[in-house]
């Protein structure tokens, strides 16, 4: 029988926690690492929902963020999502680049230029690869992210992307979900790390736990 | 105050005038507005993906534009549309990431999902009079039933009513 995320019982979900855990405790080590700040985490989520709250997972469907976007491709397959508030992208652009930041300023309508761009997706390059380099390391499985992609859009749109696949199996996604946060709890991003279906079972396995 | 009835993705819903039916933050799903002018009965339909056929779950038949508006005609028929007086507007169905293997399955979904719609319409006699599908944006759309027109927002590329 095809396994389900209704398959899922409670130890399940604590090791997808763990695994986010590890995962975005790594991530959180390269981000600080390349700003030279401190970069805090909070507990992992692993958020289970029907199609319809998935565009409100960050609140208001409509509102404007950078949602940066790798393929997992190997032994475990799926995406990372890491999504920033236009603002908060800014900030991070500006921390990478040594460009000073108007604190006071609203940089809603900031218009990113290639060279933001790339450095967004830079940083979503070593997120996504330190976060599944230590899970690689912890399942013995063979993991590798994709070159990331980049939207600037309405929540709504950008998060439900990766929901799509799971209308093929199901009527609800699993999303594992880490916030970033930096300096007086300033949120940097919500970290989404959202494995296929079908390799919920390998997952499992190579962890030595049975599904 | 005119009734706002919100849709979610994979949902689908309709209403009597006087209504408008919105969707938020429309990706790559697309959007299937239908409405008969006369008896200014609209709906609209939030769908995931092409075909119920190729899905191993297919219970939410509003996930799929094969079943999402097949059920839609029959709900506004049910609150007196003609079946044959409804016109079909699109919007959505956009690619909103691209990658340099830009040819995998899932980041096509959009065009795919349009091209379906397109198709079960035309089964159903229904004409599409006006779309606005494709490029790399997402879209908040709603429909108004005094006229039939569709708003669609965007960010960064304007607002418009088709």
């Amino acid at each position: 029988m095809v396994k389900n995320i209704n398959d899922l019982n409670s130890i399940h979900i604590d090791v997808l926690k763990e695994i986010g855990n590890i995962g975005a405790g790594n991530a959180a080590t390269a981000l600080a690492k390349l700003l030279n700040r401190k970069v805090d985490m909070d507990v992992p989520r692993v958020k289970i929902m029907g199609f319809r709250e998935v565009s409100e997972t960050l609140g208001n469907p409509e509102l404007p963020v950078v949602g940066i976007m790798l393929k997992v491709t190997g032994d475990l397959t799926g995406n990372i999502l890491f999504v920033l508030k236009q603002q908060a992208a800014v900030l991070l652009v500006n921390m990478l680049m040594g460009k000073p930041t108007d604190e006071e300023g609203d940089d809603e309508g900031h218009v990113f230029d290639e060279l933001e761009i790339s450095a967004l997706k830079e940083i979503g390059n070593i997120l996504a690869g330190s976060y599944l380099s230590s899970l690689s390391a912890l399942t013995n499985l063979n993991i590798a992210p994709s070159v990331p992609g980049l939207a600037i859009d309405m929540a709504g749109a950008i998060l439900s992307v990766p929901a799509i696949e799971f209308g093929k199996v199901g009527d609800s996604v699993l999303y594992i979900e880490t916030e970033f946060t930096e300096g007086d709890k300033r949120v940097v991003g919500d970290f989404f790390l959202i494995p296929d279906v079908d390799t919920y079972s390998v997952l499992m396995k190579a962890l030595g736990v049975s599904f | 105050m005119v009734k706002v009835i919100k849709v979610g993705m994979a949902d689908l819903q309709s209403s009597v005038h006087p209504c408008i039916i919105t969707t938020l933050g429309l990706g790559s799903c697309v959007g299937v507005a239908l409405y008969d002018p006369v008896k200014k009965v609209a709906g609209l339909a939030h769908i995931m993906l092409p075909s119920s056929q190729q899905a191993r779950n297919n219970s939410n038949i509003a996930k799929f534009a094969d079943t999402a508006i097949v059920k839609l005609v029959q709900d506004m028929v049910a609150l007196g549309a003609e079946k044959s007086r409804l016109v079909a507007k699109l919007a959505g169905g956009a690619q909103m990431f691209s990658f340099a293997d830009g040819t995998s399955e899932m980041l096509r979904i959009g065009a795919r999902n349009v091209a379906a719609a397109k198709e079960v319409l035309d089964s159903l006699r229904i004409p599409v009079i006006s779309e606005d599908t494709g490029g790399n944006y997402g879209r908040t759309i709603e429909i108004h039933s005094d006229d039939g027109r569709l708003k669609i927002k965007t960010i960064g590329h304007g607002t418009k009513e088709i």
